[in-house]
């Protein structure tokens, strides 16, 4: 396929996404907005002012950056492990096979959809969180890089769960038992500079910390993390997972017998 | 000419170990109507999944007109429309959103995808359901998407896996009429089914496939030709008691009573039919109407598919209990 022709594969695969979320966005947007906005409520208002400052800031304009990232975090892992599963799962991803559209035509269309649902939500949340705290910007570019960087590293890791679920309890199975906690403990609700000495050596191993960090930076300039090294990070386990997706693909490993 | 499709020794093996093709090559002329035939579980199914890349094959090599899979798969693809067995698409999209869809993976530009999504769905009858989740339309009616979808890149080849199968006798002689319209146009088709009479009125070249090995690949015409025998239904004019013994001992045919009304008579070929006219006529007996007892390609399919199995030890009701 030419490359135009290639470009009209991937609209038509992301384009089927988004319809895809928009159609239920009562299970797809609704839900993270109102999950956050309890946090905000809850930790920021009524806990957050007996808690002080932390970083120098606020504590509600300290979690609004990682609340607004785990959202995306969140939906963009959702968003293609369930659609990439469903479509198994009925079959329709034949409809893809029998394309001459190259696998990273379809792997893009789907991280496509996933970073664009991540987006969304992440729009929504941010928009809600105005109402709980004065937003400021530090820098832009790191902001909006980070949050697209994440939101298609965490497609990406989607797509992979995707490839491997044979059944619908293996789609919530990571998010529940890894992503979950590994967010919650990526520094969302405090600096890692709380932590004793031993923690905060495990908390450099946890990837999301540093996708947190980076982020909050963008808002609010503080970080407990190098910002170079967060961007290698996240650059270095996208293409890592595009890798290994692309390669399961080709293989047709749990889509083609 | 170049042939639409060539198979050479193509071999599958499943992960459980079991053996679903054993090796076949055949070739399918462009412009052909070409039918594969096979019992549940023979291999067929298989066979096309490695042509569209749903099935990873063992061994051999498949070429579609000048593309060879192993060599440029996406432009083989290209060439190709596939009608599955079942149906594979997401319930909760319309007819429309899956045909335009299956344009875009294909490249095609949405002008042309709409225009040739508004010609296919019309033409099988599916425009007033075109905005119509699939999940809320009949089963004939998605048989008839699976086609409308197959044919939105229009393809050189169109392959049908038992597209008929489950739908009502007026929609199945309607997509008989729309498949020899595109097949006169130049597509080439193969086709699978269990309706063996299907095969025969569409086809005009068959392929039979038992326990994975081709046991037969000719025409249509050639295939009948091989038939011994064929079995009549007699419909009698006035009731008869019984077998009048010349029938009875008849040599050159086999004659049973079924009731007083119901003739039925064996025929060798060579003999031909009316041979058994002359016999009735000096026998007093007038018949009212007369029918092939089975479909005349059912009887040498059942006949050549037991030979096979027979002789790989494989009892009639085993088989179709291996299907994929």
């Amino acid at each position: 396929m030419s490359w135009q022709e290639n470009c009209i594969a991937f609209m038509t695969i992301l384009r089927k996404e988004v319809t895809r979320f928009m159609r239920i966005w009562q299970q797809a947007i609704l839900p993270p907005v109102i999950t956050t906005s309890l946090y905000f409520i809850i930790f920021g208002n009524l806990i957050g002012p007996r808690i002080g400052d932390m970083g120098g800031h606020p504590y509600m304009d300290f979690i609004v950056p990682g609340l607004i990232l785990m959202s995306v975090i969140t939906n963009a892992y959702a968003n293609v492990s369930s659609s990439f599963f469903s479509a198994k799962f009925q079959r329709s991803i034949e409809e893809l096979q029998v394309s001459p559209a190259p696998n990273s035509v379809i792997l893009l269309g789907y991280v496509g959809g996933g970073v664009a649902r991540g987006l969304v939500v992440g729009i929504v949340v941010t928009a809600v969180s105005l109402f709980f705290s004065k937003l400021s910007v530090h820098s832009l570019p790191t902001m909006v890089s980070i949050v697209i960087l994440t939101a298609v590293l965490f497609s990406l890791a989607g797509f992979l769960n995707g490839v491997f679920a044979q059944k619908f309890d293996d789609v919530t199975i990571i998010p529940n038992f890894v992503l979950t906690p590994l967010t919650y403990l990526g520094g969302i609700f405090y600096s890692i500079k709380l932590l004793p000495d031993f923690w905060q050596a495990v908390s450099y191993i946890n990837p999301i910390l540093y996708m947190i960090n980076a982020f909050r930076y963008g808002f609010l300039g503080i970080s407990d993390i190098n910002l170079g090294l967060s961007f290698i990070i996240i650059l270095g386990f996208i293409v890592l997972l595009f890798v290994i997706n692309l390669r399961l693909l080709k293989s047709g490993f749990g889509i083609r017998q | 000419m170049v042939a639409a499709l060539t198979l050479s020794n193509l071999k599958k093996t499943y992960g459980d170990g079991q053996v679903a093709l054993k090796g076949i090559s055949m070739t399918v002329e462009q412009g052909d109507f070409f039918a594969l035939l096979g019992k549940n579980g023979a291999g067929k199914s298989t066979a096309i999944g490695i042509i569209s890349s749903l099935v990873n094959k063992s061994a051999g090599s498949v070429q579609v007109f000048d593309a060879d899979i192993d060599v440029d798969f996406a432009r083989a693809k290209s060439y190709i429309g596939i009608v599955p067995q079942e149906i594979n698409c997401s319930v909760f999209e319309t007819a429309d959103q899956i045909v335009m869809n299956q344009a875009g993976y294909y490249g095609i530009g949405r002008k042309i995808a709409r225009q040739r999504t508004d010609h296919y769905l019309s033409q099988l009858g599916l425009s007033e359901k075109k905005d119509v989740p699939t999940k809320s339309l009949s089963g004939g009616m998605k048989r008839r998407l699976m086609i409308a979808r197959a044919l939105v890149n229009e393809p050189k080849l169109l392959i049908l896996d038992e597209p008929t199968a489950g739908v009502d006798i007026e929609t199945r002689r309607s997509m008989w009429d729309y498949l020899v319209e595109i097949n006169k146009k130049g597509t080439t088709i193969i086709l699978t089914t269990h309706y063996l009479e299907e095969a025969e009125s569409l086809c005009r070249n068959i392929a039979i496939i038992e326990s994975g090995e081709l046991i037969e690949n000719t025409s249509t015409k050639t295939l009948l030709a091989q038939l011994k025998q064929e079995t009549y239904v007699l419909d009698l004019a006035d009731p008869i008691d019984k077998l009048p013994d010349r029938l009875a001992r008849s040599d050159a045919q086999s004659w049973t009573l079924k009731n007083d009304m119901t003739l039925e008579v064996v025929v060798p070929k060579s003999l031909g039919i009316n041979s058994f006219f002359e016999t009735l006529t000096n026998n007093n007996i007038r018949v009212q109407s007369m029918r092939n007892k089975t479909n005349r390609l059912e009887q040498l399919f059942l006949e050549m598919t037991d030979h096979v199995s027979k002789s790989n030890g494989i009892k009639p009701n085993d088989r179709g209990n291996n299907a994929r």
